[in-house]
């Protein structure tokens, strides 16, 4: 399970270069998936979500879990059978 | 110092889509008061879900109505529609600004009576008349307009009990250009139903026609279908004047006019599609006045407008209870008032407002009740930035037919507040309670638990 190859701009541009496909993503989701580039599990990245913003666990954990099902909705996460 | 945090959100461009900066016009979807008061503290006072009505906003609707109508032609009676809401408070307030009350069962007429409107002062229409409460009315000198050939029967039986001849009014159905046309209500006019039904109640010698009624539809955005209505109307009145010498003292063209909710179906803004009730008020108006063969008698122009004077001075306070993700990828809100206080979700799209500014991506979402049944949608998709349990929601408009054609189902309907001109709030009817719904119900001994 990982995230595909995308490009990611600083400003939360996404574009996803083997569908065309182009997508904004809010700061925390960007923040979100700047780590995941860089390989970063799901469990450090709650926990730099909690130590960089003013968020409770329960709120982060479950917003983190619904992200990665949006990338997932939206084709930008591998489960890996590939 | 942490950063604020905001959920985190993915949405996907498309070509011709909103993006966040065409929206970024957040404040216009953030509501934090009605008319001054915090929609939060409302809740915390009585409740969500929680309906609100403003009296300023009737006020001034009620006010704007009569200059334009009266502005083309100065003898108008409006009468207030009772089934678009006929909770007291808001009756009163029609009541008190001179309109007359225009009933259409046994329930409103007796809803009427009891707030203290004389029988003179009320319009009993409607396909379906109780003999007992129809006895009553026209004991108590109400204007009854007759809708079926069965009914000129039953009220030429009353007035033979009661050995006195009975002033009527007999209701019409007409092409205006405006369809589906309304066939069912009264006689048709162009079949020379209507003309028949005249000659029947003229043979029958104890009723004596004094006005004609009308009501061609509802949501009519053709404001020209109103002067094809009136000429229609005056020149059958000029006919039984002439042909039977009765004498027709009023000209009652229903109601119909539209209020600023957006139908489903159509995607232009309303305020391009709906006309202003100015527009209608002009054919209207210069029809009567073109037309208009007695100036010095003139017949008194009946307006029975509901939907325009109410819809937008009511919103419904609702709350976020969960938020789901679809398979489809769609957010989805379940928010704790459902099809069964919003009946008009059906034909219309609401304006849907947030109580606080939410910042966030804004993404299409889909709203849903809280009954335990897939037909409870009320908004399938509609943009809203990343909200939160808790969250309120307010939507509008909601102040025609929804406070009457709700019903009880598997919850208690919730209170109604109306905010007073002064800022003060009145509750106008309570949240139920499990005795008024059980009330009513009788366990037979042998079933008792």
């Amino acid at each position: 399970m990982k995230l595909k190859k995308i490009a990611v701009s600083e400003e939360g541009f996404i574009f996803d270069p083997e569908t065309g496909n182009s997508f904004t993503v809010s700061s925390t989701g960007l923040f979100i998936l700047e780590r995941l580039k860089k390989g970063m599990s799901l469990d450090e990245i709650l926990r730099a979500l909690l130590d960089e913003f003013e968020v409770d666990e329960k709120t982060a954990r479950k917003d983190l879990a619904d992200f990665v099902q949006q990338l997932r909705l939206l084709g930008l996460w591998e489960d890996g059978k590939r | 110092m942490k950063k604020p945090y905001e959920k985190p959100v993915i949405v996907k461009l498309q070509m011709g889509f909103v993006s966040k900066a065409g929206m970024s016009a957040l404040d216009k979807l953030v509501r934090a008061e009605i008319d001054g008061v915090s929609v939060d503290e409302l809740v915390e006072r009585f409740g969500s879900p929680l309906f609100v009505f403003s009296e300023r906003r009737i006020l001034d609707r009620i006010k704007y109505a009569k200059a334009v109508f009266e502005g083309y032609y100065p003898h108008v009676e409006f009468s207030w529609s009772y089934k678009t809401n006929y909770l007291d408070a808001i009756c009163a307030i029609f009541h008190r600004q001179g309109f007359t009350a225009e009933v259409v069962s046994d329930f409103e007429y007796e809803k009427a009576k009891r707030l203290g409107v004389p029988g003179d002062k009320i319009i009993f229409n409607g396909p379906f008349k109780p003999k007992s409460v129809l006895e009553r009315a026209v004991s108590e000198g109400a204007r009854v307009n007759i809708d079926s050939f069965e009914e000129i029967a039953l009220l030429e039986e009353i007035a033979g009990n009661m050995g006195k001849t009975v002033s009527v009014g007999i209701r019409i159905n007409m092409d205006t250009g405006v369809r589906p046309q309304w066939q069912r209500f009264g006689f048709n006019l162009e079949s020379g139903q209507a003309m028949d039904a005249v000659k029947r109640i003229a043979a029958g010698g104890k009723l004596t026609i004094s006005g004609l009624h009308c009501h061609q539809g509802t949501f009519i955005l053709d404001a020209d279908a109103y002067r094809i209505e009136v000429e229609k109307m005056l020149s059958f009145a000029a006919e039984l004047e002439r042909t039977f010498g009765f004498e027709i003292e009023y000209i009652d063209i229903g109601g119909g006019f539209p209020s600023k909710s957006r139908l489903k179906g159509v995607y232009l803004p309303t305020d391009v599609v709906v006309p202003s009730l100015k527009e209608y008020a002009e054919r209207i108006g210069m029809a009567f006045i073109s037309r208009m063969e007695k100036p010095h008698s003139p017949y008194r122009l009946v307006i029975e407008s509901g939907r325009a004077l109410i819809d937008e001075a009511g919103f419904l306070v609702a709350t976020v209870l969960s938020v789901k993700r679809l398979p489809d990828g769609t957010r989805a809100y379940v928010i704790d008032a459902g099809v069964n206080l919003l009946y008009t979700s059906y034909w219309y799209h609401f304006n849907v407002e947030v109580s606080r500014a939410v910042s966030g991506t804004f993404e299409p979402s889909v709203i849903y009740g809280p009954l335990c049944m897939n037909i409870d949608v009320i908004e399938e998709s509609v943009m809203l930035p990343p909200l939160n349990p808790g969250d309120k929601l307010i939507l509008s408009p909601v102040g025609a037919y929804n406070v009457t054609q709700w019903m009880q189902f598997i919850t208690y309907r919730p209170s109604v507040v109306l905010i007073r001109e002064d800022g003060r709030v009145d509750v106008i009817r309570e949240r139920e309670s499990l005795n008024d719904i059980v009330a009513r119900e009788r366990l037979p001994e042998d079933l008792k638990l």
